[in-house]
């Protein structure tokens, strides 16, 4: 393990002085960085993350412009993605099959849950496989290695602000105005990427052991959004599963996000389960994630 | 006695071999893991048949505004070490204390992205390296004036030369400002200029009193740069002295093989149903094999081949390659008496001379090819097969004379010099 001591700047300072005047002949009292081998179960160091914010800032930069200068249209597909698989469910959920869509649109209704999913999917998808691509930066240099997958998470907030732009057109067309509830937005999306980096950075760490893990992603995520009330609504959810579904956070964010954006009355207790369930998977996680952490180097 | 800079005490590192540790694993192979009965488990765990000691029980200091070198064979656990003083992988046993900030460069370029542009990685770059944004901003001009890339700055440096690439990218590391700085081999990449302008920068760093491990194969710049080498062998410090002591006691214990090379069994020899090589070796005036000679003495490059089938010119031709891997020369057999005229079957035992005061100082690898002339066709060829070191000399004999620098250039001739003198008339 690697522990930062105490105060490190003033410490570097102190140390300084000490070597420029090579009069000491006792070692300063502490040393800035210990490093030895620590198997403890103990969570991700938050201090030494904030010491590494601007990395942490750098590589979100750096994902988002390459996400945006690689692709032929750009930003462009960031609109295309949730626009056309919400086109794709609507014309065949809700023209052809006719899923209740709680008295909205239902282009609109799937829309307001496909944006969040969207972004949320991706989200633990880059950031799944975050540790794998970036092998060359472990290998090669020390940071927290939280920040690889904490930054994947971070660069897609920035789609779905763009994502925001269509859902607002869609709002205007159907001549839907935001309510109060409108202000729930910010806190749902903090939950959500809360959520996106709980899972995303347990499966980073779990692809670095076994790559079977960036296999299965995609395939649970298509599960995960088939369990979550995305393309039709929860009450169509038979009542004996009900509690199982919504110990689903996504459940609980989905819904909120579409009450905030469509107005209606809000389920705060499907809100305040989602919260727990998130703060239980990021103790877990954070705990996991330090365990698992000493080995990527050597085994990625 | 100055103040530590860093204290490693009794550091080792094992890697499981085939297991969790060394490599991923797939879930399946996981799966079948637990499965496998206990007691099966537990015998493979007893024997330890596969852990890898990298490194073991490593004890050593190093004082604010050393210089030290640190050198050993591949896999003798150096990358090891570095990695761990890095903080990118952890030790096994046994605690490090750092007292200052540690930059390290295990190659240059660290995360560089060819879509960004040379200014966005320049960013990017520094900060992975562990360099604050500001810093950064600070000496941007300056870098940039050192990697020579001018108005390509906001070019994206997947158009970059290969050459513009590395400026690039070691203009940032050279920019890079910590208390301890750990280079690896970083050296060995780019062209002759590209390694002097990066050994200059790393002896002014050293010059400014700050504190540098510098690991290398190159010895003649580990002696340059280092006054202390420590000697990594099979994963512990053999020996932890002055530089040039350290230096010579490895290469002659790591090349006194090095300098004969035979194949007893001639179906496996190199060569094929024309010419087979049967012994090279690196000979001393008096025909024994010698790993090192002293750099005023001539040395001898011998082959021993069988030739086995009748009527082929064949030229035994030998390149030397230095330590930084550039060709010093070829030589050929020029003896008129064999080289234009088909050979005899039978033993060969040909010797090509080195004069001495002729070869640079350091080591030398030997290249062999035995090739027939018309038309032309190799029948062998063993790169790097012997090695042999040049051991330094001043003096009035040598073309060194009495001066102490770094002597460049893969030979070191001592030549006649002529000099005409035409007094100042007034």
């Amino acid at each position: 393990m690697i522990t930062p001591a105490s105060d490190s700047k003033s410490l570097a300072r102190s140390s300084k002085t000490i070597g420029t005047t090579h009069k000491a002949s006792t070692p300063p009292t502490e040393p800035l960085v210990i490093i030895e081998a620590n198997d403890s179960w103990g969570s991700v160091n938050l201090r030494d993350l904030w010491a590494y914010r601007e990395l942490l800032y750098f590589l979100t930069l750096r994902d988002i412009k390459v996400r945006y200068k690689q692709t032929l249209l750009g930003g462009t597909w960031v609109v295309l993605q949730p626009l056309l698989t919400t086109l794709v469910f609507t014309v065949f959920l809700g023209i052809l099959v006719r899923v209740p869509s709680e008295g909205y649109p239902y282009i609109l209704f799937v829309y307001t849950g496909m944006l969040p999913w969207t972004f949320f999917s991706y989200a633990i998808s880059t950031s799944g496989n975050s540790l794998v691509n970036n092998a060359h930066l472990i290998t090669k240099v020390y940071f927290p290695r939280s920040i690889l997958p904490i930054s994947s998470v971070a660069a897609r907030l920035v789609d779905l602000s763009i994502g925001f732009l269509v859902l607002v057109s869609l709002m205007v067309y159907f001549g839907v105005r935001p309510t109060a509830t409108v202000f729930l937005l910010p806190l749902l999306i903090v939950l959500m990427t809360l959520l996106a980096m709980a899972v995303g950075m347990l499966t980073s760490a779990l692809n670095v052991k076994y790559r079977d893990v960036a296999v299965l992603i995609p395939v649970l995520l298509q599960l995960w959004m088939y369990a979550s009330p995305v393309v039709y609504p929860a009450g169509l959810v038979p009542g004996r599963w009900r509690q199982l579904y919504e110990l689903n956070p996504m459940t609980g964010l989905i819904g909120g996000f579409r009450t905030a954006v469509l107005g209606g009355p809000i389920n705060w207790v499907s809100l305040a389960v989602a919260t727990s369930v998130i703060i239980v998977l990021l103790i877990i996680t954070s705990i996991r994630f330090r365990h698992l952490e000493h080995q990527f180097a050597d085994i990625v | 006695m100055r103040s530590p800079m860093i204290q490693v005490e009794n550091v080792s590192k094992r890697y499981r071999l085939g297991t969790n540790q060394l490599a991923y694993q797939t879930l399946r192979e996981r799966l079948v893991d637990i499965a496998r009965p206990r007691l099966n488990r537990q015998k493979n765990g007893k024997g330890n048949d596969n852990t890898i000691w990298a490194l073991r029980d490593i004890s050593f200091e190093v004082a604010k505004g050393e210089v030290v070198g640190i050198i050993g064979r591949n896999g003798a656990g150096k990358s090891t070490l570095l990695k761990i003083l890095s903080r990118i992988t952890e030790p096994t046993t046994g605690r490090i204390n750092l007292y200052g900030r540690v930059g390290s460069l295990l190659e240059v370029g660290t995360g560089f992205h060819p879509e960004l542009t040379g200014r966005e990685n320049i960013f990017l770059n520094g900060v992975i390296m562990g360099m604050k944004h500001r810093e950064l901003a600070r000496k941007f001009d300056e870098i940039v004036a050192f990697a020579e890339i001018g108005k390509f700055i906001d070019t994206p440096v997947k158009r970059y030369s290969s050459g513009m690439y590395v400026r690039l990218a070691f203009a940032v590391a050279a920019h890079l400002e910590p208390d301890l700085l750990i280079v690896d081999e970083v050296l060995a990449v780019g062209d002759d200029q590209f390694q002097r302008k990066c050994l200059g920068k790393m002896s002014e760093i050293a010059g400014e009193g700050r504190t540098v491990l510098f690991v290398s194969h190159n010895m003649p710049a580990v002696i340059n740069l280092c006054p202390r080498v420590i000697l990594i062998e099979k994963g512990t410090i053999t020996r932890d002295d002055e530089s040039a002591s350290v230096v010579r006691y490895y290469l002659s214990s790591h090349r006194a093989n090095n300098a004969l090379r035979e194949w007893p069994d001639i179906a496996t020899a190199p060569g094929d149903d024309v010419v087979r090589l049967r012994k090279l070796s690196v000979v001393d005036e008096g025909g024994e094999a010698c790993p090192s000679v002293d750099i005023r003495q001539k040395i001898g490059i011998r082959f021993e081949y069988d030739v086995l089938r009748p009527g082929q010119q064949l030229l035994p031709t030998f390149s030397l390659i230095t330590e930084a891997g550039a060709v010093a020369f070829w030589a050929s057999d020029r003896d008129p008496q064999w080289g234009n005229s088909p050979r005899l079957p039978g033993r060969y035992i040909s010797t090509a001379w080195i004069p001495g005061n002729f070869l640079n100082a350091g080591t030398m690898l030997v290249s062999v090819t035995i090739t027939r002339v018309r038309p032309t066709h190799r029948h062998l060829y063993e790169q790097g097969v012997l090695s042999f070191d040049v051991m330094d000399r001043m003096g009035e004999d040598t073309a060194r004379g009495e001066f102490t620098g770094h002597f460049a250039g893969a030979v070191r001739p001592l030549l006649p010099w002529e000099t005409q003198f035409a007094p100042k008339t007034e």
